[in-house]
């Protein structure tokens, strides 16, 4: 019988062609192990993202100042969870499990939004976290709703419309600030001042410095470049501000006619990678926390194999 | 305000300060639970528990004729004014014993608030309305909860049955009504906590029973709550949660 299996060129170039023909790739079709560990680094880190991400967030929820914020909140942190579940399961289909991308963050070996490693120091970081940093992540996001991965793509369409309600919100709480108390104002301007190069900075490299970016556009894992990704964030923030009547902390911010965009300064790559390497402030703080979590919570899910081994042997017996 | 209006004031209050510190204990397990699942679970109890509170605040603060705001009331009274049953405001402790306590509440909550939905006062009869959809949600969650750590290996059930130990002299409570209650259940507003007891307490020890725990042993039982009187811990969760009130005074946020 006549072998019609395809070599391993062939089947690069098929699915080369589906990628360029923009069908999605689904779990059980063939794909490079280089795409398939490309995604599994990409999606465990964004997944990681959201569950580090409820840190910051959460280290605010029992101090909300109010009923209604309170709830946001809560409600807030609740998505971010569940978009973390969601983008886990989404990763699973690539033959990982939850288990060992958990076990590569607390090792090391897998990162997270490197801009939770900033502290969230007051009531107004909150909103400015909903505001910056859900805004940043939303303009790849929605990028990401076409990315070449089926299960990525579709995890992505229902994450946007969660996170671009966030977003909202949390303009809206800084809103209130900055039309509230001088302390207040305060409170917001100081929040944008410490935020804005951190959410510039979650763009990543400059596409010329991207490790990952060449490949990753080609098997259109990626839609947009760092770089244009990052034009788009700061043209859309930009009138934002504005309206808050807040200064964003960059003195050659400035609209360029020719271009249609903002021109903007530099970001202070030795700080982006200072943080990125593990001197940033929190760091240590959100791999401890998730790990006494989980360490704490080991008996809990010893527990429940327990139980639902006897439930099944129960079950057996009773057959 | 008039002696029977006050009644019902107080009888709000009393259900708002319940939810809100549970509530406020429940969201300290955020990023903290054993699960991703159960951060998520306990996110969404604590939401509806903060909702509850928030929905009698709103109506005690119409009682008093917007004399003080949902969050005035909420935010701006010191614990000698709270008026929560003592067993809301327990620390967290372990996981096991975050669950014995919400069972335990979760089987009061849902029976007393399917009677109050009877309230002959519309508005108490409409929160408990929502309430009950919420605890019989609850209710199924901690039951199970219950079920899996005490019938899981031997440390769960060691920590679940110590949970239950630490938690059982808090349960008195649950069942005396306050002088304002004595009132309003004669009205036809309130609902009379001691006829839940036997019910209670059947579903608690059946439930028990199958997670192969054990009816603590009673030897003490601690009231205060309604009086104000309430554990040290209380004002320790207060000064978190009022921080931003009272550092920034008079403020919309």
């Amino acid at each position: 019988m006549a072998d019609y299996r395809m070599n391993e060129a062939e089947l690069e170039k098929v699915f080369q062609d589906r990628i360029d023909d923009e069908q999605k790739i689904e779990p059980k079709d063939w794909m490079p192990d280089t795409y398939r560990k490309n995604l599994i680094r990409q999606m465990s880190q964004h997944a990681h993202s959201e569950v580090i991400g409820m840190q910051p967030e959460g280290n605010w929820i029992t101090r909300a100042p109010s009923l209604r914020r309170k709830m946001i909140l809560l409600a807030k942190v609740q998505d971010e969870a569940g978009h973390g579940l969601y983008i886990y399961s989404a990763a699973e289909t690539l033959g990982i499990s939850r288990e060992e991308m958990v076990q590569a963050l607390h090792d090391g070996k897998a990162k997270y939004a490197s801009i939770f490693n900033y502290p969230s120091l007051t009531w107004a970081d909150v909103g400015a976290i909903g505001w910056l940093v859900d805004g940043a992540a939303i303009v790849n996001q929605i990028t990401l709703q076409r990315t070449s991965y089926g299960p990525y793509a579709r995890a992505m369409v229902r994450v946007c419309k969660e996170e671009s309600f966030h977003q909202r919100q949390g303009y809206e709480s800084l809103l209130v600030l900055a039309s509230g108390s001088k302390e207040q104002q305060q409170m917001a301007q100081d929040a944008l001042n410490r935020w804005w190069w951190p959410s510039l900075m979650m763009f990543g490299p400059h596409d010329a410095e991207s490790a990952h970016s060449a490949q990753s556009m080609k098997w259109k894992i990626k839609r947009k470049s760092n770089d244009e990704l990052r034009q788009a964030f700061v043209d859309q923030t930009v009138p934002q501000a504005q309206y808050l009547g807040l200064t964003i902390p960059d003195p050659k911010l400035k609209w360029n006619e020719e271009r249609g965009h903002y021109d903007f300064g530099e970001i202070d790559w030795d700080e982006f990678y200072r943080v990125i390497n593990g001197n940033g402030l929190c760091n240590r703080q959100r791999i401890v926390h998730h790990r006494r979590a989980h360490d704490n919570g080991a008996w809990v899910r010893e527990a429940v194999e327990a139980y639902d081994e006897k439930q099944k042997a129960r079950k057996q017996q009773a057959a | 305000m008039n002696g029977a209006r006050q009644k019902l004031l107080d009888f709000v209050i009393a259900q708002a300060d319940d939810a809100m510190v549970l509530g406020q204990r429940l969201s300290e397990w955020c990023s903290n639970a054993p699960y991703l699942e159960e951060d998520l679970a306990l996110t969404n109890v604590a939401l509806d528990y903060v909702g509850r509170a928030k929905m009698f605040y709103e109506y005690a603060s119409k009682l008093e004729a917007g004399k003080r705001s949902a969050d005035d009331i909420a935010f701006l009274r010191d614990g000698r004014d709270f008026r929560n049953l003592l067993i809301m405001e327990l620390p967290i402790g372990d996981f096991a014993f975050s669950m014995a306590r919400q069972f335990l509440v979760d089987v009061f909550n849902l029976e007393y608030m399917a009677l109050l939905q009877q309230s002959s006062d519309a508005e108490v009869a409409a929160i408990a309305g929502k309430a009950v959809k919420e605890s019989r949600y609850h209710l199924r969650r901690s039951h199970e909860w219950v079920l899996r750590l005490g019938d899981g290996t031997e440390e769960s059930h060691a920590r679940m049955q110590k949970g239950l130990d630490e938690l059982w002299g808090y349960i008195d409570e649950l069942f005396v009504n306050t002088d304002a209650e004595v009132a309003l259940i004669k009205e036809g507003v309130a609902i009379d906590r001691a006829l839940l007891r036997d019910s209670w307490s059947n579903q608690v020890e059946a439930v028990l029973q199958e997670a192969t725990l054990s009816k603590p042993g009673v030897e003490w039982t601690v009231t205060g709550g309604r009086q104000g009187i309430h554990t040290e811990h209380f004002g320790h969760m207060l000064a978190e949660m009022q921080f931003l009130q009272r550092a920034y005074p008079g403020l919309e946020w």
